[in-house]
């Protein structure tokens, strides 16, 4: 009868699968043995039906569709047999799930094995019932359950205080049925019992308050009593674990007495005592003992405390960090994050041993403790641990490299003392692993370094001796050519010595060879390489001896494949050659970037701003993919941008806008040093902004420099890009009225509301509606639409009526149309207007369904649609 | 719900036992099977050390390599026995420690009633499991009240 004795077949089919050498062949067999086992179901084969479900059961652990079989373990749970009963039980837990309907078929079967008297079928249903159990069941079968928690035997005891568990998680409403049948089990003797209640009374406080404060009351003299017995216990062989007396039922107790001590003085005050003495008393050399103690010290964080069992917790805590075990070190950094918060100064004590546990081989630990340095660091330790870190950071392994240069750059930026420290920091950072180093990090070391005029000279030189050495940190060479290209002639010059530095002699020759290099070599990419271009431009003003190899190497890529590259090349030659008048105007150094709103920009508006310029960078015509932090490089104005140059169409319209005056006090990225069409262009676009929104208007217009022409540029402000149109209403229009002077060559969009554009909403072969979109100020849920009818046949149209319908979250009203009549070939000669109400506003946009009636030479027609093609964000 | 979920697998990666406390559909199993035995093949987890313990080879403690490993929102604690890993999902607030114990003690339990545990055996009996954990939560410390009922089942037979 047994089902797996009753044949070999199951044996069998593991056996061939197991042989399998591709997973194909794996399949091709697995395939073969469903089809036969189909065949038997439809067969309904009696005898081989726990066979079939027993492989079906492999078969499902394989990772295979089985849903068919799952009829087959109902029949079986019908059946009345017990082996049947048994393989159909574990079907039913393997195969099926909460979520299926069948479930509810097999209710019935367990409510009477439920009741059955052969215990062990009763134990079957119960575990069944314990692991699928879903709401509807529970509230049917709760009563038996509780039932059966007084049952004599306590093995079905211990599997209905679990199945308690799933029920009340499943119906929290149960609970109080519940509460006092869990309180009696809590005087068990049998440890399996008492394990399941107490693990039944920690769920139940968890999800009913009532439960909560009746075992507060009730209880917790009695577990500290049952703590106090198990603690003192004598050997026990049946629980014993190397040692020690039971400790999963020390765990779950500990647990218990966690939850109902949170908050509760009174409460921690009664358990004070026990929990002392299991933390001086458990033995620490097996894994067993360090289970219970770290339990108990998560259980004393997490009560209320007179602070000497603190101490006492990070004591043993610290006893961990300092143990061989690095599963024990793994729970020992955890714990002390969380104890961070209550008690610093403890965790500060072990400091040392935390930044060892950093350097260890072990991936977990690692990450854990560079975690917890992190939280550590504070302004009187950051110089040494900063130190630590980045001299681990010259051995440690290449896939842990990238968290920690985040976190040491992160460190830095947050607690540097000063500049001077700060930036020796970064260069060693970026000279380690300047290739992992995050493109905002680097762009806010170079807005420090412009801050810090005292100590361009001395950057600039720590830049060339570093690059000499770590010429493959794309970073770090980044930020060295960009430092050359404006303060090279610091470089030369050996201006600004501090005490620290050792003098060395650069020529201009050997400046300008860093940028060569950099620009020659292969692996550079193309901001790379722009920086290089500009840098060589500033350097050829800069060093007149140079500008000879400068033109050289500007001609070289004027034949670049690169767009960005040649086009820069391009223009960058024809300054050198034609506009050597106004060079070294338009090359002088870059103004000094304001580190608040730099910073501000940083913290605030770098997600909106990612998602912002990702919709305008499709548009930017040469096709330069440029990183999503793109507004922070542009707003350096470096890598992607390059000196523009007046020129062709694009720099007449500058030269007008120019003309146009500008009021001076505008904008402190430009101060006026640099009398380039980009900054007019930022200086325009920030007139009438409201000064709060600059930043947000600033994001959305800088990916959109590389566009030559500007009018293409103020276009696009006036297209439907929503941020900015909703934020900038002043400044839209402010724009527009510039733009006038431009005449009316330009395709704008309509003046009266460019907030959103007109869609389509329907179009048939006769008639088209358009939607105009507005808004109410301080209303964003409510939509004001005008809906504009055109004819498209010869024949009038009479009796026109206009219907519309909106799902549920939506609500609509319609004003009466302008007319019931549409003439024939008109173009919007009826106006309607609607009001949509969202109530899912930013969560879901708009959708409607519409439906026009008219008459024509007196036929009724009906015309219908739905719409979806809604902007977003209505 | 302390255990989401218990699996054994061998060095081939094949599953040779899966015991899940939550509802993850078929496509996420395997998924998570699989990034989670890539992720133990990743760490180049030899040289091996072995022990004798109960007739098993057993790898005892991974002296350099911590059993807890951080997957999605589940820890990972996994323990190596032979060829089989046997892998226990907890949720954050499980003690991983104690998991660590309760994964010895199938281990043992099964040993036990096996009287020389293999891979084999394990497959052919996986509904012998079920008397540990239910519902997420350990049932039975006790190595012979974990069996008594499984004899007992056995002789009814």
């Amino acid at each position: 009868m047994n089902p797996f004795s009753s044949g070999t077949r199951l044996r069998d089919m593991i056996r061939v699968i197991r042989a399998c050498k591709t997973a194909a062949e794996e399949r091709a067999v697995v395939r073969k043995e469903c089809a036969s086992i189909r065949a038997a179901i439809s067969e309904n084969d009696q005898d081989y039906r726990h066979r079939n479900l027993a492989k079906l059961m492999f078969i499902h652990m394989l990772g295979y569709p089985t849903h068919f079989g799952q009829m087959e373990c109902l029949k079986l749970i019908a059946s009345p047999g017990f082996p049947e009963k048994r393989i159909g039980y574990l079907g039913l837990m393997l195969l099926l799930d909460e979520r299926q309907e069948v479930l509810m078929l097999v209710t019935n079967s367990i409510k009477q094995d439920l009741n059955h008297t052969n215990q062990y079928i009763v134990g079957l249903a119960l575990c069944a019932l314990g692991n699928i159990c879903s709401a509807e069941m529970a509230r049917d079968l709760a009563p038996e359950v509780e039932r059966l928690l007084q049952f004599r035997d306590p093995n079905i005891r211990k599997k209905a205080a679990l199945c308690s568990i799933r029920i009340i998680k499943k119906v929290p409403d149960l609970a109080e049925n519940f509460i006092n049948p869990a309180a009696s089990l809590l005087k068990e003797k049998h440890h399996g019992v008492l394990l399941t209640g107490v693990q039944l009374c920690t769920d139940m406080c968890n999800v009913s308050s009532e439960a909560h404060e009746h075992f507060k009351k009730k209880c917790i003299d009695g577990l500290v009593k049952v703590l106090k017995d198990l603690t003192n216990s004598p050997y026990a062989p049946e629980y014993d674990i190397s040692g020690i007396s039971d400790p999963f039922l020390h765990i779950r107790l500990l647990k218990l007495l966690r939850v109902l001590g949170q908050g509760d003085a009174d409460a921690s005050d009664i358990m004070n005592d026990i929990l002392a003495q299991v933390a001086t008393k458990t033995e620490s050399n097996k894994n067993a003992g360090n289970a219970i103690l770290y339990q108990c010290v998560v259980t004393i964080m997490s009560i209320e405390d007179n602070g000497g069992l603190r101490v006492l917790a990070v004591n043993i805590l610290g006893r961990f960090l300092s143990s061989r075990d690095n599963n024990i070190r793994y729970v020992a950094l955890n714990m002390l994050m969380k104890a961070i918060a209550l008690d610093s100064q403890a965790v500060q004590r072990h400091r040392v041993t935390i930044l060892e546990c950093v350097k260890d081989s072990d991936a977990s630990i690692r990450k854990r403790a560079l975690e917890l340095i992190y939280l550590l660091v504070n302004e009187n330790n950051v110089k040494s641990l900063t130190k630590e870190l980045i001299d681990y950071l010259e051995v440690t392994d290449p896939d842990f490299k990238e968290d920690l240069t985040a976190k040491i750059c992160s460190i830095v930026e947050k607690f540097s003392p000063e500049k001077l420290w700060y930036i020796d920091q970064m260069l060693k950072v970026l000279s380690e692993a300047g290739n992992c180093v995050k493109d905002d990090v680097w762009h806010a070391l170079i807005v420090v370094i412009t801050n810090a005029p005292n100590l361009h000279g001395y950057t600039v030189r720590s830049l060339y001796k570093a690059v000499q050495t770590a010429g493959d940190q794309e970073t770090l060479v980044r930020v060295a050519v960009w430092c050359i290209g404006e303060y090279g002639e610091l470089l030369v010059s050996n201006t600004g010595v501090l005490d620290v530095e050792d003098p060395i002699t650069v020529t201009e020759a050997d400046a300008l060879d860093v940028v060569e290099t950099a620009i020659g070599n292969p692996s550079s990419d193309l901001t790379t390489r722009a920086m290089c271009l500009v840098a060589s431009l500033k350097l050829s003003s800069h060093f007149p001896s140079c500008s000879k190899r400068v033109s050289d190497i500007v001609r070289h890529h004027k034949g670049s494949l690169v767009l960005e590259l040649q086009q820069r090349a391009i223009e960058f030659n024809s300054i050198i050659e034609k506009h050597g008048k106004i060079r070294s105007t338009l090359v002088e150094r870059m103004p000094v970037l304001d580190e608040a709103t730099f910073s501000g920009r940083r913290a605030g508006s770098m997600p909106p701003s990612v998602s912002t310029s990702q919709g305008a960078l499709p548009k930017i015509p040469n096709g330069v993919a440029k990183p999503t932090s793109a507004p922070l490089v542009d707003l350096l104005d470096f890598s992607s941008d390059d000196i523009p140059v007046p020129g062709g169409s694009g720099g007449d319209f500058l030269q007008d806008l120019l003309g146009v005056d500008i009021s001076p006090s505008i904008s402190q990225v430009t101060s006026g040093t640099q009398k380039s069409g980009t900054d007019v262009l930022l200086d325009l676009l920030s007139i009438g902004t409201p000064p709060a929104q600059n930043p947000s208007t600033l994001d959305i217009l800088l990916p959109s420099q590389d566009i030559k022409s500007p009018v293409d540029v103020l276009t696009k402000l006036a297209s439907p890009s929503p941020s900015a149109q909703t934020s900038t209403p002043v400044g839209s229009s402010s724009m527009l009225d510039l733009l006038d002077d431009f005449g009316t060559t330009l395709s704008l969009p309509e003046t009266n509301g460019p907030t959103y554009p007109a869609i389509i909403a329907f179009e048939s072969s006769s008639l088209k509606v358009t939607f105009n979109f507005s808004k109410e100020p301080g209303n964003p849920q409510t939509t004001l639409i005008e809906a504009r009818f055109t004819n498209k046949s010869p024949n009038v149209y009479s009796n026109f009526v206009f219907q519309a319908a909106v799902p549920k979250f939506l609500q609509l009203h319609l004003d009466p149309a302008s007319s019931n009549t549409l003439p024939a070939n008109s173009n919007d000669s009826i106006t309607q207007k609607l009001r949509v109400s969202n109530s899912q506003h930013g969560k879901k946009s708009l959708v409607m369904r519409l439906r026009i009636n008219y008459k024509v030479n007196d036929k009724d027609v009906l015309e219908e649609g739905q719409i979806n093609n809604f902007p977003r964000d209505l | 719900m302390g255990i989401r979920f218990v699996v054994m697998v061998n060095k081939q990666g094949q599953t040779h036992l899966a015991q899940y406390y939550e509802y993850l559909n078929l496509d996420e199993r395997r998924a998570l099977e699989a990034e989670i035995v890539r992720k133990f093949t990743d760490c180049g987890l030899a040289p091996w050390i072995w022990l004798m313990v109960g007739g098993l080879a057993v790898n005892n403690a991974f002296f350099w390599m911590c059993s807890f490993v951080e997957h999605r929102n589940n820890k990972v604690v996994y323990r190596r026995y032979a060829s089989l890993f046997f892998l226990v999902g907890v949720d954050n607030e499980e003690n991983e420690l104690g998991i660590l114990e309760f994964i010895h003690l199938l281990v043992e339990t099964m040993d036990r009633h096996f009287g020389n545990v293999c891979e084999l055996d394990i497959m052919f009996h996986l509904e012998k499991a079920q008397e540990m954990v239910m519902s997420g939560c350990v049932v039975e410390t006790s190595k012979a009240n974990i069996l008594s009922p499984i004899q007992l089942m056995e002789k009814a037979l």
